[in-house]
């Protein structure tokens, strides 16, 4: 292999998976590499959920394989930072914000209940890092939308993960900080692959090096390709040519 | 009240119903904490409610209460655990049908025993002026094994009540933890029983933490207000019940209960307000 030719390090070969014997994903091979920032877009019901239940190795392929850095999934978690929806949590659970940050480095052997003063530093220079060092002790279900994701981005960042995978990151949070946490995430994508799940066009194509469009089948598109034209172009023409393209 | 103290002086009944609500409230805060941030109120009935047929099993043979109310509650939560974690619907079915069966046998092997029970009355709704001493000394062995356990396991039950999807993902033994948690819940059921009884225990393990969860934002906040306002509940239910002479277990209930509507109701004035 060249030098610089792009390494990838998640790969579905031919990946069926049905659910009760309906089919919810079809025939999947899709490559991603190294420092990829992957928007998988497709509308409600496409299998993206499965999706990323395939990726965390929660759910197994009826055929075909998945490598994640040439492992199993469920053999790559600990490389993997997911971060998912905020919606899922009780918001009545008494936590404070880097106290769920710290809680990602848990381990079977962390016993009895105070953390190391490592952790809580590295909690805390991870929560300046997105700007949120100001909420480190108030209560997770009191913030915004856009700060929550923030505070779950930082808890999946503390393993220092090789790849980020989040759903739907910018469900109900406004335009603007839908804006900012796209650019933080350009800013995480430095050294981290990211691949995040969406149904919202919005923004994302013009942050994003690859787009896949799922729908049962899936394609990958790298979006310079998809249209010839400039990131800027894609974005202006609006979300149009992704919905035709991805049959949105 | 001053003849409430005197009595309770020189009365070792008075004296070892003091105790245990002090042990039951300790057990209860810490544990009841994780039974209401988990959503478990419904699993921890029917662990307590199995109970009763260890009650009867010991009864006809002759064995003290205590250990088959204990054997039956770690049995039903390594069962009503595993039907959780396996069976992936019926599973309120499935707790409900053990909840009654284990009340059934105890009602079986009760009659079947020899001569009138009146402790059934004490299981069913507690009878905390009959502690024994002996049974003092359990319950402080339980109390210092749930202490115990739970400070050991302390991050990782967080972690697994407050997400166990990602608990799993940072391989957490999920399972195991899940199980241990609902053993620590039939142990701390044993210990309750004792002050009010099979029927009205879940008030008792879910109220005060309720309470607390209204007003504290961490976790350890919420377990130590839980156990001061047990303590309250129980040991004012103790005096109540003794000056105007009726049942301990149901005045202390009463009070929790009492106590819980108006602080939901004050919570919801106050965020109307806000």
């Amino acid at each position: 292999m060249k030098n610089n030719a792009p390494e990838p390090i998640i790969t579905f070969r031919d990946v069926d998976f049905s659910y009760n014997g309906e089919p919810v994903l079809e025939n999947i091979s899709i490559e991603i590499d190294r420092n990829d920032f992957v928007a998988i877009l497709g509308p409600n019901g496409a299998g993206k959920t499965t999706l990323i239940k395939l990726l965390l190795g929660f759910l197994k392929p009826s055929k075909g394989t998945i490598s994640i850095l040439g492992k199993t999934p469920v053999k790559a978690r600990k490389s993997i930072g997911y971060v998912p929806q905020y919606s899922i949590f009780d918001k009545d659970y008494p936590i404070n914000v880097v106290d769920i940050v710290k809680m990602n480095t848990l381990t079977s052997t962390s016993l009895f209940p105070s953390y190391k003063n490592e952790v809580t530093e590295k909690a805390f220079s991870l929560l300046q890092k997105l700007e949120i060092r100001n909420l480190a002790y108030r209560n997770f279900h009191e913030l915004s939308g856009g700060q929550k994701q923030r505070v779950l981005i930082a808890r999946a960042l503390i393993n220092e993960p090789k790849i980020l995978l989040l759903d739907e990151p910018t469900a109900s949070v406004d335009v603007t900080m839908e804006k900012d946490i796209y650019d933080t995430l350009k800013m995480l994508n430095m050294n981290t692959t990211i691949l995040l799940i969406t149904h919202d066009v919005g923004f994302v194509s013009s942050y994003v090096n690859k787009i896949c469009c799922l729908n049962r089948y899936a394609s990958m598109h790298s979006v310079a390709e998809l249209t010839g034209k400039s990131l800027f172009d894609i974005y202006s023409e609006d979300s149009k040519f992704l919905r035709h393209h991805c049959n949105l | 009240m001053s003849e409430l103290f005197l009595s309770i002086a020189t009365y070792t009944f008075l004296q070892n119903a003091v105790l245990a609500a002090i042990l039951a409230s300790i057990v209860c805060g810490i544990t009841g904490t994780f039974v209401v941030v988990k959503k478990i109120t419904f699993i921890s009935g029917g662990i307590a409610h199995t109970v009763l047929g260890g009650v009867g099993i010991a009864y006809y043979l002759g064995i003290p209460p205590i250990i088959g109310a204990f054997v039956f509650a770690i049995l039903s939560a390594i069962i009503i655990g595993l039907v959780k974690l396996k069976a992936n619907q019926h599973e309120d079915t499935v707790i409900s049908a053990l909840w009654a069966m284990g009340m059934a046998v105890g009602v079986i092997f009760m009659y079947l025993t020899p001569g009138y029970s009146a402790d059934l009355l004490s299981y069913l709704f507690g009878n905390i002026l009959m502690v024994s001493s002996t049974n003092l000394y359990i319950l402080a062995g339980l109390n210092v094994l749930i202490i115990l356990v739970v400070l050991i396991f302390y991050r990782q039950f967080i972690a697994i009540t407050y997400d166990e999807e990602q608990a799993r993902l940072r391989g957490l033994p999920v399972d195991f933890l899940y199980i241990l948690l609902l053993c620590i819940i039939a142990l701390t059921i044993v210990v309750l029983i004792q002050i009010v009884g099979i029927i009205l225990v879940i008030a008792l393990l879910s109220l005060p933490a309720a309470i607390a969860g209204l007003y504290t934002r961490t976790l350890h906040a919420m377990i130590l207000s839980a156990i001061g306002l047990g303590m309250v509940f129980t040991l004012s239910g103790i005096a109540i019940s003794f000056t105007a002479n009726i049942p301990t277990g149901a005045t202390i209930i009463i009070i929790c209960g009492l106590v819980y509507l108006i602080a939901i109701n004050l919570t919801r004035l106050i965020h109307k307000k806000n």
